[in-house]
């Protein structure tokens, strides 16, 4: 019988890309379903009642909620193909504490940047460069997080690059300028198919933002 | 276990260092009160690993910590054969890895991805929740109250029909995350003049705190109680005050 996998989705969502990278990895076939977030589809409604959020990932029916869960359980089920987290507990140990590094820090403060402005803004955007600092140090020389690999914390992290176009034209700065290492990083990473096909444009990206802050009354 | 180089010590061969350990060297920064410390006893002591347990000061961090942990600063810290872990989520899932026996989670794919998602919400809902109500006042502690007690309702849900624990069974990794409201909760109820475990509205969770606190593992290695009010009640004091500015 073969598996049924469908990824209900958002296309601006870091979190959805991850599953998207995750599981172009892994070369595993799946339905694409676009989300309006304004108008939840009742399937959403239906398999992630709790938070009512997506990337929602079914397989075969089941639902698996949460990014960082749905990348382990991909990295599970189909475990012989293109490994994301290392063997080595220890290893792995360190990539979970950095995603979940990631995930208490790189939202939040990305989010401040396109949100706020004045003081709360500065604030935000301070804290941004200085996780990103903290990352950079973790990365060292290696060509990837993972290693010589493509791993997890890659994963976890790549989506926010396509942010930054945004948090740059609306904080009115440069991450290039600060983390030069990261952004060579990134770049790195989007050679890779699986992570060019699952990103989308900069510029689209930072559309999105103007049309939220719109809607948010956010000069 | 014994770490001992394969090559020949006689004569002109290079010599190699022998390092014979009778034991791992396993050791856990805690701090006394920290739920986040005893959720990392528990998994040690559930899987019979020898440790060494540092008591830390988290109002007067010492240098070892800050070495240990210097992202966050924070305890718990495990630190096994020299090698430094951080976060409780992290560390459970180390220890569940580096230790097989007695597994704390599941071993289907989804069955554990169902686990983990289950704790973050517990850690996030319910966990926050219930201590933005205790640092809190006035309709801001109401609103964290309500949102907390619809969290519980969910996790209430989560335990009809389980056996014994949400390991089965035997007590795993979601007992384990969950486990503070057994001991802890109470206490912030009492210091914050409210409820959040009515017992006619939870009953399967009520069951399930007197099965987790009669555990061997647990019943012995509990915070004194009286201490914990004490504790408690002078941090929201001062949590609250920081809050009024």
């Amino acid at each position: 019988m073969a598996d049924e996998l469908v990824l209900l989705d958002f296309w601006p969502s870091p979190f959805g890309m991850r599953v998207r990278i995750a599981l172009a990895e892994k070369g595993i076939k799946h339905e694409y379903r676009e989300e309006d977030l304004r108008n939840k589809s009742a399937l959403l409604l239906q398999m992630n009642p709790v938070h009512k959020k997506i990337p929602v990932l079914i397989h075969n029916g089941k639902p698996v909620c949460e990014s960082l869960i749905q990348v382990q359980y991909i990295d599970e089920v189909w475990h012989d193909q293109a490994p994301l987290l290392p063997s080595d507990p220890y290893q792995r140990a360190i990539a979970r504490f950095w995603a979940d590094f990631v995930d208490k820090k790189i939202y939040d403060h990305g989010t401040k940047i396109w949100r706020t402005k004045g003081e709360e803004q500065e604030a935000g955007k301070k804290e941004f460069i200085e996780c990103l600092k903290l990352l950079e140090g973790e990365l060292g020389d290696k060509p990837y997080f993972g290693g010589e690999n493509f791993g997890f914390l890659d994963v976890v992290l790549v989506p926010f690059y396509s942010w930054f176009h945004a948090y740059e034209k609306c904080g009115n700065f440069s991450i290039e300028a600060e983390c030069p290492k990261l952004i060579a990083w990134a770049k790195r990473c989007l050679q890779k198919e699986s992570v060019s096909k699952s990103l989308p444009d900069q510029e689209k990206v930072y559309g999105f933002v103007l049309q939220l802050k719109k809607v948010f009354g956010i000069e | 276990m014994a770490y001992i180089n394969a090559e020949d010590q006689l004569g002109d061969c290079k010599q190699e260092q022998v390092i014979l350990m009778a034991t791992e060297e396993v050791k856990l920064l805690g701090f006394w009160v920290s739920p986040f410390a005893l959720r990392v006893e528990w998994a040690l002591k559930i899987k019979g690993v020898k440790y060494e347990y540092i008591e830390e000061d988290i109002f007067n961090k010492s240098t070892l910590l800050m070495e240990l942990n210097p992202v966050h600063k924070k305890v718990p810290v495990l630190v096994h054969d020299g090698k430094a872990i951080a976060e409780s989520f992290v560390i459970l899932e180390y220890i569940d890895e580096a230790w097989k026996q007695n597994p704390l989670l599941p071993q289907d794919p989804y069955e554990r991805a169902l686990a983990r998602f289950w704790a973050k919400f517990a850690e996030e809902k319910i966990f926050e929740g219930a201590w933005n109500a205790l640092c809190s006042r006035g309709e801001e502690k109401q609103k964290a109250l309500r949102q907390t007690i619809e969290a519980m309702a969910k996790i209430e849900g989560e335990l009809e029909g389980k056996q014994q624990f949400f390991g089965g069974e035997s007590i795993g990794y979601l007992d384990i995350i969950l486990g503070w409201i057994s001991y802890c909760l109470p206490v912030w109820e009492e210091v914050g003049s409210m409820e959040i475990l009515n017992p006619i509205k939870f009953p399967a969770i009520t069951a399930w705190i007197n099965r987790f606190l009669n555990h061997p593992v647990i019943k012995d290695k509990l915070p004194p109680t009286d201490k914990m009010l004490v504790y408690f009640h002078q941090r929201s004091e001062a949590l609250a005050s920081t809050a009024n500015g």
